[in-house]
């Protein structure tokens, strides 16, 4: 949207420059895309980039080197090696695979099973819509954390079953939103003339219901996709995420615990820097995504 | 009231069944039952007394009967590595796990609510912009890693505050903050929206009408009313926290549920990790009902709106 | 005669928006007066600058709007010129107003007795006793029965007519002597709304306060007021005792308003008048109203008119209103 200014005077003119400046700055989320195109980057060139094998230690070198800047650091482990002496900025970069894997998939799997079961719920009402509404309300009782941890107990550590889980536990907020929204959206003039020429329920709901709904679907994702990438580092954590020697980031922080307390910070603070930003851009971005998807600005 | 607290009563137990429901079936689906509640590598015959106990051999409804019972009598199995009920270790960790709960809730209010009424007051300001920040990075910034660096600076470069354990209240500073952090970011949030939506409202308008002094205006007739939501997300989060604390008290060796379910993975005892989650997931509905029932009693709005 | 207590003097309140490059005059040069005891109605469509023009008086604009110049006397003093300390000395005390919706208007959390006594506990320092005391008297006078009970309950233990009593025993609890009531009873059923007007009333009647009455409903007005302010597009467009407007009203808007007012029975619609509001950013050139108006001729849509005096006490601001001379030779050319 042009802001047009009818400013008068210099100052006027300045200002309206000045939000001209504003708003295009806000067409773009700038400072997300600038955190994320790298870390995307380096998850889909990491065997490019990466200087060694993230699962493999650096032939030679010793363990937990310190960054390359500090004394006994060495340019050729420039983030330092951990306790096999693998090179940490390699296991970053491969990390950054995992984690933007799993978030992503994650949410996709939890958009898409929640954005079905919700337009199913709304659209077809009846005792669809109370079943799938209460196991909604029961599954959201669980602590998300507990429940995830009690899943993967049951189903093992690896890479998928901890998309699977993520999308399980957290399809229950996408449902409730889009259920919501399409018992709205029956009530709309063009849906009621589909029903009434005689359009099959299916495609009611794909010609008018799911493009409608997808927005909310898309801010929603955006907001959750933050959520998903620190569960899946707790449960990594934990031990019941991505399962070692997959370099995940949350499994190097659970790695690099036991050596925090001889003061090897280095294996603790770049993970969780790399994490921190990546989901504070998706924060910021999910906002971005919010004010332009969302104009009524609910609190999703 | 009565007939709300009834419905919402009725709600509780639908959802506690359901809740039931898919733990059973999750159980089910996912393997063989009898192999998760015995211990790794046991002999046939305690096979067979497990199947046994749990009905395991019979049609899936009696064995869902079996378990309901089971759970409704208290019996949620015996812990392979304590040698003991579940619901007796819960309850024992419950004193501790509260305490770190509240600790960080207290301190999550102290600095969330005032920080979103000062952003609420003066929109757009430096202490909005502030806060802005604060809350961004609050819930950007994972929990556990905040426990880690916290321990990186304040025990091992510093040596002020012990790493972890229980003990005085030395020990509940560094857990506090670390569970804290994401909902004093939240709280943040919450207060802002809530006290702006407030300080829109009619009443808003006729208490300036009166000519009422400002903190007045805001502090008694505006506070008051956006407290409403606040307090209802501190309630149903505590009992989060107490919960689902896993990972923070996992890195503070804090003896609390959290950690127990984590001891639960680790040494791979199921009946102590499903024990914990059905108690947990009770817990969590009941302490929801009531704190629904409570603010229908503060705030009939509530009560007509639901 | 006596000094008026309020006197509007060319007031102009202006919107301000997209960072100061766009000016929305939403009150745009109105002068009226109000004697003590006297009632105002205030009448207009939606958006014709009623609300702006009160809430400049009590000083409670919102942020984007300013007074612009003019003055507001309340007994000599002028309240344009006072500090927002020394206005939350005035509201309360010596203007109170009545909001439209009785439902938003009471804080759900506070019981009667405490949002009633306020006013008296701030400005007039009442304590205690002789405070519950004056609350019992206020709910009295205005019908609460059982005054002593119902102080202990919270708004949503009372009906709508009784909430919108309640918000009139609040505006009378700092003693003013002016009361501005923006549309205090569309929200409330036709009973209720009879009993309520004769409340208020019967209240001026004792304790001789003036009203100003915001109101698009005639009916109303014929009812309630001395004297009305007919206001579009920010401007006063006739002021005259209600008797002679409804008498023979001199500006066709007036007219139009009253030609629409709902007769019992009939079938026409409420508002007829042809045409949309005009927009206050946007407005058309000459007198604001031609383009909707029955009887504008070219000189209308062209140049302005004055405000020129009709007869005792009441003014228009109409060509037709204007000596002849002029407007013959607009029709000579028309």
């Amino acid at each position: 949207m042009a802001i047009t200014t009818a400013g008068r005077g210099t100052e006027a003119r300045a200002a309206g420059r000045w939000r001209g400046k504003l708003s295009a700055a806000r067409e773009l989320p700038l400072l997300p895309i600038f955190i994320l195109v790298p870390f995307a980057f380096a998850a889909l060139f990491a065997e490019l980039i990466a200087p060694y094998d993230p699962t493999m230690p650096i032939p030679g070198a010793k363990f937990f080197m310190p960054p390359y800047w500090m004394e006994g650091g060495s340019p050729d482990a420039l983030l330092g090696t951990d306790f096999q002496s693998r090179d940490i900025l390699s296991r970053l970069i491969f990390g950054a695979r995992v984690s933007l894997l799993v978030g992503i998939m994650g949410t996709v799997v939890a958009g898409s099973l929640g954005t079905a079961l919700g337009i199913l719920s709304g659209y077809l009402g009846g005792w669809v819509d109370q079943v799938i509404m209460r196991v909604t309300d029961a599954w959201l009782a669980l602590p998300a954390l507990v429940f995830a941890i009690f899943l993967a107990t049951l189903l093992g550590p690896s890479m998928w079953n901890i998309v699977t889980i993520l999308g399980l536990v957290y399809w229950t907020r996408y449902a409730r939103v889009i259920r919501g929204e399409v018992l709205s959206l029956r009530e709309r003039e063009y849906v009621k003339l589909a029903e009434i020429a005689g359009a099959s329920s299916l495609r009611v709901i794909m010609r008018h219901i799911l493009p409608n709904v997808l927005n909310t679907t898309m801010v929603l994702a955006s907001l959750t996709i933050g959520v998903v990438i620190i569960a899946e580092a707790s449960l990594s954590f934990l031990g019941v995420g991505v399962p070692p020697p997959e370099p995940a980031w949350g499994l190097m922080l659970s790695e690099a615990r036991s050596t925090l307390m001889a003061g090897k910070w280095w294996l603790t603070v770049f993970p969780g820097v790399c994490i921190l930003l990546v989901v504070l851009a998706t924060q910021l971005f999910g906002d971005w995504m919010r004010i332009r998807l969302d104009p009524q600005q609910r609190n999703l | 009231m009565r007939q709300f607290i009834f419905r919402r009563t009725c709600y509780s137990i639908v959802t506690l069944f359901i809740l039931s429901l898919t733990i059973f079936a999750v159980v089910r689906l996912t393997g063989d039952p009898a192999l998760l509640m015995t211990e790794p590598g046991a002999r046939p015959e305690d096979l067979a007394r497990v199947r046994a106990l749990w009905g395991l051999d019979r049609p899936w409804p009696i064995q869902y009967a079996h378990f309901l019972l089971n759970i409704l009598t208290g019996d949620l199995g015996t812990s392979f590595n304590y040698r003991m009920p579940v619901s007796e270790l819960y309850f024992e960790r419950l004193p501790n796990s509260l305490q770190l709960a509240l600790s960080a809730t207290l301190l999550s209010f102290l600095i969330g609510v005032p920080a979103g009424l000062l952003s609420a007051v003066r929109v757009n300001g430096a202490w909005d912009n502030i806060g802005k920040v604060v809350a961004l990075t609050g819930l950007a910034v994972p929990g556990f890693w905040l426990g880690l660096v916290l321990i990186l600076v304040f025990s091992v470069w510093l040596a002020w505050l012990p790493t972890g354990g229980k003990g005085d209240w030395r020990n509940l500073i560094m857990p506090s903050i670390a569970l804290g952090w994401y909902f004093a970011a939240s709280l943040l949030r919450l207060t802002r929206s809530s006290m702006l939506e407030v300080m829109r409202s009619e009443y808003i308008k006729l208490a300036r009408l009166k000519g009422l002094p400002g903190y007045v205006v805001i502090a008694m007739h505006g506070f008051k009313n956006a407290l409403v939501p606040v307090l209802t997300l501190a309630g149903v989060n505590l009992v989060v926290m107490v919960n689902a604390a896993v990972i923070v008290e996992v890195i503070f060796a804090w003896p609390g549920i959290g950690r127990l379910l984590y001891e639960g993975i680790f040494q791979r005892d199921f009946p102590l990790v499903q024990g914990v989650v059905i108690l947990a997931g009770c817990m969590i509905v009941l302490v929801n009902l009531f704190i629904d029932i409570l603010y229908a009693y503060i705030d009939p709005r509530i009560r007509l709106t639901k | 005669m006596t000094t008026p207590y309020l006197e509007v003097r060319d007031l102009q309140t202006h919107f301000t928006t997209f960072g100061g490059s766009r000016v929305v005059k939403a009150v745009d040069g109105i002068s009226f007066s109000l004697r003590e005891g006297e009632t105002l109605g205030l009448v207009g469509e939606s958006g014709c600058g009623k609300t702006t023009t009160c809430l400049s008086i009590v000083g409670l604009l919102p942020p984007a709007a300013r007074i612009a110049g003019g003055e507001i006397r309340l007994a000599g003093e002028d309240l344009t010129k006072k500090s927002p300390r020394e206005m939350r000395r005035i509201r309360g005390r010596k203007i109170a107003m009545i909001l439209q919706d009785p439902m938003a208007s009471l804080n759900p959390l506070f019981n009667i007795y405490t949002q009633v006594s306020e006013p008296a506990y701030y400005h007039l320092g009442i304590r205690r006793q002789s405070l519950r005391r004056r609350v019992e008297d206020l709910l009295r006078s205005v019908r609460i029965p059982s005054p002593a009970m119902r102080m202990r309950n919270y708004p949503h233990q009372m009906s709508g007519g009784m909430r919108q009593r309640i918000v009139g025993a609040i505006a009378l609890a700092g003693g003013p002597k002016l009361i501005i009531a923006d549309e205090p009873t569309t929200n409330l059923d036709v009973t209720i709304q009879a009993q309520y007007l004769d409340l208020l009333k019967d209240i001026q009647q004792e304790t001789g306060v003036a009203i100003i009455f915001v109101t698009h409903n005639l009916g109303i007005v014929a009812k309630m007021c001395d004297r009305m302010a007919v206001m579009y597009a920010g401007k006063i467009v006739e002021c005259g005792s209600v008797r002679d407007l409804f008498g023979a009203p001199s500006h066709p808007y007036t007219k139009a308003l009253l030609g629409s007012m709902a007769k019992l029975g009939s079938k026409e619609p409420l508002f007829a008048i042809p045409g949309q509001p005009p927009d206050l950013a946007n407005l058309p050139p000459g007198c604001a109203f031609h383009p909707r108006c029955a009887e504008a001729t070219q000189h209308c849509s062209e140049h302005e008119p004055k405000i020129v005096p009709c007869g005792q006490d009441w003014t228009a601001k109409c060509w037709l209103a204007h000596p002849k001379e002029s407007l013959r030779h607009d029709h000579a050319r028309a």
